[in-house]
Parts: C-alpha cells; sequence; structure tokens
C-alpha cells in the first residue's frame, strides 16, 4: 500500500482498524463496542488485579503442561508410525479422524470421568494438539529425503544414526510446523475447556464479565488471549524459519 | 575376467515389483585403479547397477564381489558421490566432509584435521563454516567428492556426479578429476549418460543396452594422457574415434 | 527402494484390525471399569441404536445441522469472496490482511459468551458461533490459493496480450480452485467444532442437548454414544469432502507454483 508514493508497513493497518473501532465506540452505536482507549484503561487495571493474575496463572499451567505432554508423546508416536508400517496403519486412521474431529464435544466426556477441574482443562489442551503434532511429524519423517538416508547408508550408518543424524533433522521443520499448529490449537483448548467447565482460570472471567456486562474487561481479555495466540505462533514460526533449509533437497 | 578386477560383478539381475526388469545377467570386472564408466540410454538400470555394486539396493539375482569379498551391504572400501549431492543441509561444509567418517565413529578432532585436507584437496579452502545452500552446484559437488575421498575408500562409485552441474563448470570439474585421480590411485566407477564426458575420462567404457541392461560393448579408448592438456585431449584422434563409436552403437537404442 | 504396491484388500483389514484394536480397549476399559461415567463400546453402540430407534438422534440432527449448514454457506459465499478480493487488490490487502493473520491464530470462542449475551439464545446465535469460528480459514485459504499462483503462467498470459480479466478467469482461479476448496473443507472442520460449543454452551439444543441432558442424568452410554456419533458425523463429512477434492483437483493436474 503506497500513499503519496511511500510505502506503508502492513502492520499500521492494524492501526487504522484501532482508529475506526475508537471512532465507533465514541459514536456509542452499539452498547457492546466501548472505545478502544477504554478498553486498554481496563486492560490496565485488570492486568495486575490478583484475580486476573490468578486466571493467567492457571489457564498457563494448563496450557504448558497439556502441550508438553502432547509434545512428549505425539513426536516419538509420529516418528514410530512412520517408521514401524504396523503402527503407522494401526494408527493412522484414528489421528486422522481426531485430527479434524470436533473435540470440543470430548469435553464433556472429560468433566464426567476426570471431574470437573484443571485436569480436564490439561487432557482437553492436549487433546486439540498431540493429533496435528503426530501427523506432521510423521510426514515429515516419512518426506526426510530419502537420498541422504541412502548417503548415510552408504558410508556405513546403523539405523539408530540414520534416525538421529538424519531423519531427525530432515524432518525438523515439519515438526516445528505441527508444534506451531498445535500451539495454536492448544491456546484454543484452554479457552473452549475453561469455557465449557466454567469455574476455572481466563474462562470464568470471560463468563464473569459477559454476564456483568463489563465489556471493556471484556475486550480487554479477549485482545490479551489474541494477542497471546498470536506471539506464541509467531515466536515457532521464526523458529520455524531459521531451520527451513533443514528441509532442502540439495 | 582379468585377474587384477577389485570389483567383480558375476550375472546381476534386477527386477523391480516382480515385473520391471531393470538388469539381466551382467557379468563384468573393474580393473583396479582405473576409471570404468557406465554408458547408455536413459533407463539402462546403469545407475541400478551402480547401486547394487555399492551394496545400496540387493541384487534380484547374481552376486558382486569386491577385493574377493561378497557384497552383502556398504562397505569401507567403497565410497559413493550422489547425483543429488545428498549433503545434510544443516551441517556445514567441514561437518559434511567428516560425515563419513563420524559415522565410523572417529573422534571429532581427527576426523575434522582429515576433511580439511580433503577441503583444500577440492579446492574449497575457506568454505569450511559455511552451508550446503550457501553454494552454487558445482561447488556442492566437490563437497559431495570431499566427503567421498575423506573415508579413504579404494573404490570410489559416482552416480552422474556432474549432472545437476553447469557445463562450464562440469568441464573444469572434470579436468579436475582426472588429476586427482591419477595422484591418488583410486578405482573409480562412474556412471553418466555424457558421451564425451565418458570419452574423456575413462580408460575403459562399459556399454549397457537398453532396459532390460544388459552388457552390449566394452570399449577401450586408449587415450594417451601422460602430461597432456585438456584441450590436446579433446583433440586426439582416440578421443575422437571413442566418441564417434560409441555413438554409432548407442544411437540404434535412441528411439 | 520403490514401494512395492499393495492391492486394495489388506488396507481394508489394516482398518478392521484398527478398529477391533480401539474397541477392543475401549470395551475392556469401560468393564473394568476405569469411571462409573466411562461405558463400554457394546453399551455405547446399543444405547446408539436405541437413540436412532426412538428417532431421538435424528431429531438432534436436524436441529444441530441448521446452524452448521447455514454458517458453512454463508462462510462459502462471503469468506471465499472476500479472500479473492484479498489476493486481487493490494489495498483490501494492506487493510484486512494482518486483522486475518491473528483471527486465524486467535481462540475465537473466547468470543461466544459475547454472541450469546447480544443475540440471545436462537438459531442467529449458533449461526454466528460458526461463521466465527469458520471465516477465518476460509478467507485465509482463498487469499493464499490466489496469491500462489505461479508467477511464469501470469507473465506467460500477459505475454500472449492477456488482459487482467484473463488473466484473472482463465489463470488464477483455476490454479486457485484446489486450496479455495481446501479452506471450505477446514471451515466445515471448525464450523462443527463452533456448533458442538455453541449447542454446549449458548444453550442445549440438538446434539448438545443430547449430550448435556444425558449426562445429567447420568446415562452415560447414551451421553457416549451422541459425542461418538457427532465425530463420526464430522469425520465422515471431511473425509467426503477431502474424496471430492482429490476428485475435482487431481495432484497432476494442479501443478506447482
Amino acid at each position: 500500500m503506497r500513499l503519496f508514493g511511500r510505502r506503508i508497513p502492513v502492520g499500521f493497518s492494524l492501526a487504522f482498524w484501532f482508529i475506526v473501532w475508537e471512532l465507533v465506540g465514541r459514536a456509542r452505536l452499539s452498547t457492546i463496542v466501548p472505545p478502544v482507549s477504554r478498553i486498554v484503561m481496563a486492560g490496565i487495571t485488570i492486568l495486575p488485579s490478583e484475580k486476573f493474575m490468578k486466571a493467567a496463572g492457571i489457564s498457563l499451567r494448563s496450557f504448558a503442561i497439556g502441550m508438553g505432554l502432547a509434545l512428549v508423546l505425539g513426536i516419538p508416536v509420529g516418528v514410530l508410525m512412520a517408521r514401524v508400517e504396523g503402527i503407522g496403519r494401526v494408527l493412522g486412521m484414528w489421528v486422522n479422524i481426531f485430527v479434524s474431529a470436533p473435540i470440543s464435544a470430548l469435553v464433556p466426556i472429560l468433566m464426567g470421568v476426570i471431574g470437573i477441574g484443571e485436569t480436564t482443562v490439561v487432557v482437553t489442551v492436549f487433546l486439540f494438539a498431540v493429533f496435528v503434532i503426530i501427523l506432521d511429524t510423521q510426514v515429515g519423517v516419512r518426506n526426510a529425503n530419502r537420498s541422504l538416508v541412502e548417503m548415510a547408508r552408504s558410508f556405513g550408518a546403523r539405523r539408530l544414526q540414520i534416525h538421529t543424524k538424519v531423519l531427525a533433522l530432515s524432518a525438523l521443520p515439519e515438526i516445528l510446523t505441527g508444534v506451531r499448529l498445535a500451539a495454536i490449537r492448544g491456546v484454543k483448548g484452554v479457552v473452549i475447556g475453561q469455557l465449557l467447565v466454567a469455574i476455572i482460570g481466563v474462562g470464568e472471567l470471560f463468563e464473569l464479565y459477559s454476564k456483568h456486562f463489563l465489556m471493556e474487561e471484556f475486550w480487554s481479555l479477549v485482545i490479551l488471549v489474541f494477542l497471546f495466540a498470536y506471539l506464541v505462533s509467531e515466536a515457532i514460526a521464526s523458529l520455524e524459519r531459521r531451520v527451513e533449509y533443514y528441509a532442502s533437497t540439495r | 575376467m582379468s585377474a587384477d578386477a577389485i570389483v567383480e560383478v558375476a550375472g546381476v539381475g534386477k527386477t523391480y515389483e516382480g515385473r520391471v526388469q531393470a538388469l539381466v545377467d551382467v557379468s563384468l570386472g573393474f580393473p583396479s585403479g582405473k576409471l570404468s564408466t557406465l554408458l547408455g540410454p536413459s533407463g539402462c538400470g546403469k545407475t541400478t547397477l551402480l547401486k547394487i555394486i555399492g551394496g545400496l539396493i540387493p541384487a534380484t539375482t547374481g552376486e558382486v564381489w569386491v577385493k574377493g569379498r561378497k557384497v552383502e551391504g556398504p562397505g569401507p572400501e567403497r565410497a559413493f558421490v550422489f547425483q543429488d549431492f545428498a549433503l545434510l543441509p544443516w551441517a556445514t561444509v567441514l561437518r559434511n566432509v567428516a560425515f563419513g567418517l563420524e559415522l565410523r565413529g572417529v573422534p571429532t578432532a581427527e576426523r575434522e584435521e582429515i576433511a580439511r585436507q580433503q577441503i583444500v584437496e577440492v579446492g574449497l579452502a575457506g568454505f569450511e563454516s559455511t552451508y550446503p545452500h550457501q553454494l552454487s552446484g558445482g561447488m556442492r559437488q566437490r563437497v559431495g567428492l570431499a566427503r567421498a575421498l575423506a573415508v579413504d575408500a579404494d573404490i570410489i562409485l559416482m552416480d552422474e556426479p556432474f549432472s545437476s552441474v553447469d557445463e562450464q563448470t562440469r568441464r573444469k570439474f572434470q579436468e579436475e578429476l582426472l588429476d586427482l585421480l591419477r595422484r591418488k590411485q583410486k578405482t573409480v566407477i562412474f556412471v553418466t549418460h555424457s558421451i564425451e564426458e565418458a570419452a574423456y575420462l575413462s580408460d575403459r567404457i562399459v556399454l549397457l543396452s537398453p532396459r532390460p541392461g544388459t552388457v552390449s560393448k566394452i570399449i577401450q579408448p586408449n587415450i594417451a594422457r601422460g602430461q597432456r592438456s585438456a584441450d590436446e585431449i579433446r583433440r586426439d584422434k582416440n578421443y575422437l574415434d571413442a566418441v564417434d563409436e560409441i555413438w554409432q552403437i548407442l544411437r540404434r537404442y535412441v528411439a | 527402494m520403490p514401494r512395492t504396491h499393495r492391492p486394495e484388500n489388506p488396507r481394508v483389514l489394516w482398518h478392521l484390525v484398527s478398529f477391533a484394536l480401539v474397541f477392543g480397549c475401549w470395551e475392556i476399559a469401560g468393564r473394568w471399569p476405569i469411571s462409573v461415567a466411562f461405558p463400554p463400546f457394546s453399551q455405547t453402540v446399543l444405547a446408539l441404536l436405541r437413540m436412532l430407534a426412538d428417532g431421538s438422534l435424528p431429531k438432534a440432527y436436524l436441529s444441530t445441522l441448521q446452524p452448521l449448514v447455514i454458517g458453512v454457506i454463508l462462510c462459502g459465499i462471503a469468506g471465499i469472496g472476500f479472500g479473492i478480493g484479498m489476493g486481487l487488490s493490494r489495498a483490501v490487502e494492506w487493510f484486512t490482511l494482518p486483522v486475518f493473520i491473528i483471527l486465524q491464530a486467535a481462540p475465537m470462542a473466547a468470543i461466544i459468551p459475547l454472541i450469546t449475551y447480544i443475540y440471545g439464545i436462537g438459531l442467529t446465535a449458533k449461526v454466528l458461533a460458526v461463521v466465527f469460528l469458520a471465516a477465518p480459514v476460509v478467507v485465509m485459504n482463498s487469499y493464499k490459493g490466489i496469491r500462489n499462483t505461479n508467477p511464469s503462467l501470469i507473465q506467460m498470459c500477459r505475454a500472449f496480450l492477456g488482459t487482467r480479466s484473463q488473466e484473472v478467469v482463465k489463470i488464477i482461479l483455476p490454479h486457485a480452485g484446489a486450496l479455495i476448496f481446501a479452506g471450505l473443507r477446514l471451515g466445515l472442520a471448525m464450523g462443527f467444532i463452533g456448533v458442538v460449543i455453541a449447542e454446549l454452551l449458548i444453550t442445549p439444543t440438538g446434539i448438545g442437548d443430547l449430550i448435556t441432558y444425558h449426562s445429567s442424568v447420568a446415562d452415560y452410554p447414551e451421553m457416549f454414544a451422541a459425542v461418538a456419533s457427532i465425530i463420526l458425523i464430522a469425520s465422515l463429512t471431511i473425509h467426503g469432502l477431502e474424496r471430492l477434492e482429490r476428485r475435482l483437483f487431481p495432484p497432476e493436474l494442479r501443478g506447482s507454483s
């Protein structure tokens, strides 16, 4: 986009939308759209509050534990599925089903079996995240440059060496893509899990603010959560770009 | 078969998926210290034969013997140079060249010392900490060659090593390869589809027929190389005769 | 080494083994039992059949599929149109791309409580929940499809004096078709998530009602059957679309960009 012959950075369009939002808010066109400035003020007041800190702490912990479990379990399962034909065939169908199935429907089951609490949210995050990690790891290992494997064999590499020195690194870009998508889903998992469980973490705050019509607080929370999701995914994406050439064929 | 054959191929055949016959009954000896070329139309199974000798794929019938021992898989006396270079994209030139030794468990300091020598040998001094994606195609294949030289194998198997390299680079590379091999006394088995390349480089040219591939003819160009320059060789009568003879045979195979 | 081609039968066999293994584990875990709220597979199947027979399941789907279908069609029309506009016009791209990049990563479910607040508990609120969840991926895929057109094909079109509209109609849109369709498929997957959350969170209707009701009266086999049915239907629909996609846009005709 150019204005008076000068390039304007893309990020500036966000500023434009915030200005529009501010104007709409000030014109009092809708009760659910308060001006951005007031939302920011509300954000500044709730950020240091004990209630928010506690909710954020619980949510972050659920996210971290769920993601951690998904990584620790998902990557080895993905590698196994790619390298052992039987495992790949038995599990492949289920991974494909659950990677696009509405996992949110499983939350009521988790609430029944595990109970209404943090563990349910952790498991929700895990289920949201794990399948895409398995899938991308599997694809990465399968697509790993065959010629590199052949090269390693020609120099006398053993099975373990092929896995650690060639396959793991060759698949790294795809694995990281899986991790990034999983993190995005994981954040959704925290929010959906907590909304459905309704009495813990950020989900409780969302319910509270919308029930009491605290629109400024509500929107500041939405912006914070969106920002968190975006930053997490961008952080992993920048890591991804740094290892992109690992998958280059030549 | 000559007594000094370091590699012997005995009745080798290869059938893919129980249907496609790539090779049928190939028997050949490769003399020690010489450069032999496998030449033929595309799809004649020359790369398949090379990979069978390398132990990368099993033969359906027949056997390969290297230095009196039957080939069951890859071995330390053979080193492979790949058509697509097969360099680890995440490793520096130094680590790539040392990779064969790394797999054998040679200590870091020792293998890097050897790798540095070979990097100088192939003319890449100064590029030790560069990554493959920062190099041109010709330079990447020099890394591939240095890696094969670093493991100090007697036999070097080269699978169309110059096919992804531009023409000028290729000529320069061919000259340097001849020079290098003369000094190192290696046995080289070289796959190519370029008639000129085969005639220019080889002591012995094995012509393969189209699928299913089998030995069609063996030509020994007998070009006196001595200290002569590349341009003199390319004007040598024996060189020109060899090119012509190969073309007369191959033109029948080209549809 | 080339992979040996396998006939179709062993694949079906593997699927059967896979089903048997997973359902077997479920049955054992249910009979053990790991929890009173975890019925074995056999009871869940029986409950599913009961709910099919008494008509409660078909009736539930009639109301669940309404917001889903309306929402996905809305996304299909508006979202694809918008994504194409973003891909074709630099100005539209400048103004909206950053917004959609953020929305695609954002947990849109967070604003469902707000939707409920404004639009109440009716169909509109549920349609909106579906639209909010599905739209980002539909828009972004259409945009990427347009943007990924092979530049040398566009240059070719210009070299042969093609006009801009010919360029769009004859080169860019056919090229983007596969990605746009894939976006619709991903949008549908998100739509399923949206409709389930909406029915659980806004008001229990349709399948959400079945899940909530049977859970509250501790009819766990019925509840499991309801959950399993929505996962089954979602998977079958998405799988069907995937096959259709491969039919309509076979990889060899897509060309690489």
